[in-house]
């Protein structure tokens, strides 16, 4: 099974959030990077284990620049085999997508995995893009992921419930909480990551479709208004004439 | 100027799919809906500003690649120049296919309606709702997929024709092998109350506590992550950075400390009460109401607080 999953970066959940350059860019400093936490947990650690079972080749790719590797090394030291880098400012998903779709139209891949979104962008958009660049079924938000010959099994999340499918590989998919469990990466696999392969190319040049123009931060919430616990008569009251809600 | 809207099959009452015709018939042009399956009652979304509903009925189930071949063709026929989703389930699977195909730029999760003054940008939600971000787009069709509870359903008392549209969009490649919906329910991503509970309620026996005070408001319950890890509340009802992300009208989260990751899924709320033992809890410093208090004790006054405000209204 030749497995490809795509990586991307993401501020440490923790991180300060903030803008610089008239508010154009993102605050970077002391920012640190994590690999999101949807592509490392759910996508490369229940790809690493189809690969325990049934044998293959567990591929990552990231588009992003040199800065990035490290999160590369991560992932290679969680197991992927290898790793391809295309190098370029991941500007948008459309951007992402495509240059992620023409690396994979130029080698057979059984699944293209992605994780359910970025946690800085959330836009849930790449791997939706990717599987109409290739052509394939696309199924989001799967908690559960089979393998059996070519057949692919999987728990997806829908709207008020679950469903199970089946689908015949290639198959895009993009990855949610259930899926697989943490894997902290060990010395072995830390120094194994050093040298596996690491393959750097160069962008296809493609039309911007869209842009982030500016950053906002929310207003500042005003104090809360405490509420004394044996009267929660004036909770209700305040629910309804002030802030209009029930 | 004509605005596509895509409405899930048999949703013409959801009030999702009239927040997305509100919004359309916002933008000025006329609107045209786009569904398939059962045309019955598609007439509805006339009152909220569609001029046509298309309605595939050659399909009764249809994965997203069905979809996205549906919604193009309905572009097509209809020279529609920007295409509205509501950002649920299917739209996020839809609307990025859909742009790879109209070559159209995708805003994913709008918040507001977009602004043409100088090209078109739109604001979204963005580092899992701790910022905004305004994006414009470049393509001549453009595509939003808007969040929900963002704009208020407007009944304007319009009437639509119901026009039936084959799209031959083919065969699934997708099997559905088995469905599990719970039954009755409000989903949680449409709820617009919603009462939240943490550890600090101690076990999965306290939730009739949680549940009776959800049924006297007519919410929907969630809970924090580690309650849905150990198995106290099932897995749908988890919100949270990497559970569902909501924003209701209205959030009262009891026995829950507010973690940063707890907080991403849910402030995008108007109003949130957070009911707490603990006066440092960070929860309050996000909240809008707070009780400090123990919540086997608040929580039941609450209901009849509420119990009492709904039968002298
Ligand atoms: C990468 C990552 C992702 C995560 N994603 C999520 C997510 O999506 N959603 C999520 O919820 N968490 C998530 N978490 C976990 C999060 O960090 C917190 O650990 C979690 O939200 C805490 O849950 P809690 O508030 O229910 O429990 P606790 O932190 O144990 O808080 C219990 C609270 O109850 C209060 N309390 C105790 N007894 C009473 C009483 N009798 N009456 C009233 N109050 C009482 C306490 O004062 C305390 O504030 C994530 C963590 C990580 C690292
Ligand atoms: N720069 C990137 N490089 C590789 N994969 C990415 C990149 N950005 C996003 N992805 C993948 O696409 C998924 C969805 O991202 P998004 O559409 O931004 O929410 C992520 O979980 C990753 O698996």
């Amino acid at each position: 099974m030749n497995i490809l999953v795509c990586i991307s970066k993401s501020p440490d959940t923790t991180s300060k959030i903030a803008f610089t350059e008239g508010n154009s860019k993102f605050d970077e400093n002391g920012v640190q990077y994590i690999v999101n936490p949807y592509d490392e947990w759910y996508a490369l650690v229940r790809a690493l284990e189809l690969k325990e079972t049934i044998g293959g080749n567990v591929t990552i790719i990231t588009v992003g620049n040199a800065g990035d590797e490290a999160i590369i090394r991560k992932a290679l030291a969680i197991g992927a085999d290898n790793a391809v880098r295309i190098d370029a400012e991941p500007t948008d998903a459309y951007f992402v997508a495509t240059q992620i779709a023409a690396y994979a139209k130029k080698n057979a891949f059984d699944l293209v995995l992605t994780g359910k979104e970025t946690i800085n962008y959330n836009g849930s958009q790449v791997g939706g893009m990717i599987a109409e660049h290739l052509e394939l079924p696309y199924v989001s938000l799967a908690s559960k992921l089979d393998v059996a010959g070519n057949v692919v099994t999987l728990e997806q999340e829908i709207v008020g419930g679950l469903q199970v499918v089946e689908v015949n590989t290639p198959v895009v998919v993009s990855c949610a909480k259930g899926m697989a469990e943490q894997r902290i990466p060990n010395m072995r696999g830390i120094m194994a990551a050093r040298t596996k392969p690491l393959e750097v190319i160069a962008p296809e040049s493609i039309e911007l479709f869209t842009q982030y123009e500016t950053y906002q931060l929310p207003d500042a919430k005003k104090a809360c208004t405490m509420i004394d616990p044996a009267n929660m008569e004036s909770l209700v009251e305040l629910l309804h004439n002030e802030a209009k809600v029930i | 100027m004509k605005t596509l809207v895509f409405i899930n099959s048999n949703h013409f009452a959801a009030k999702a799919s009239l927040e997305v015709i509100t919004y359309a018939k916002k933008l000025g042009g006329e609107v045209v809906a786009v569904t398939y399956g059962s045309q019955e009652g598609a007439d509805q979304l006339g009152a909220y500003g569609a001029s046509k509903v298309l309605v595939d009925n050659s399909l009764t189930v249809a994965d997203e690649q069905q979809i996205t071949k549906l919604v193009a063709s309905a572009v097509e026929s209809t020279g529609a120049t920007t295409v509205i989703f509501s950002h649920d389930l299917v739209a996020k699977a839809v609307a990025p296919r859909l742009s790879v195909k109209l070559k159209a730029g995708l805003i994913s999760g709008a918040i507001a309606l977009p602004e043409t003054g100088n090209g078109f940008t739109c604001k979204v939600n963005v580092f899992s709702g701790k910022a905004f971000a305004t994006v414009s787009v470049k393509t001549d069709i453009k595509i939003i997929s808007l969040l929900p509870n963002s704009i208020q359903p407007e009944n304007i008392g319009g009437s639509a024709v119901v026009e039936s549209f084959n799209a031959n969009v083919g065969a699934s490649a997708i099997k559905v092998v088995s469905t599990k919906k719970p039954e009755g329910s409000i989903p949680l991503p449409e709820a617009e109350l919603v009462v939240s509970a943490g550890r600090g309620l101690k076990g999965p026996e306290n939730w009739g506590m949680v549940e009776e005070l959800a049924t006297a408001l007519g919410a929907a319950t969630a809970c924090s992550r580690p309650v849905a890890d150990i198995g106290w509340r099932p897995h749908h009802e988890h919100v949270g950075q990497t559970g569902v992300a909501i924003r209701p009208n209205l959030y009262i989260a009891a026995g829950i400390s507010g973690a940063i990751q707890h907080l991403a899924g849910v402030n995008g709320s108007k109003v949130i009460v957070v009911i707490n033992s603990d006066p440092e809890a960070p929860f309050f410093k996000a909240a809008d109401y707070g009780v400090v208090g123990d919540a086997f004790d608040v929580l039941p006054k609450l209901t009849e607080a509420i119990k009492k405000f709904k039968n002298a209204n």
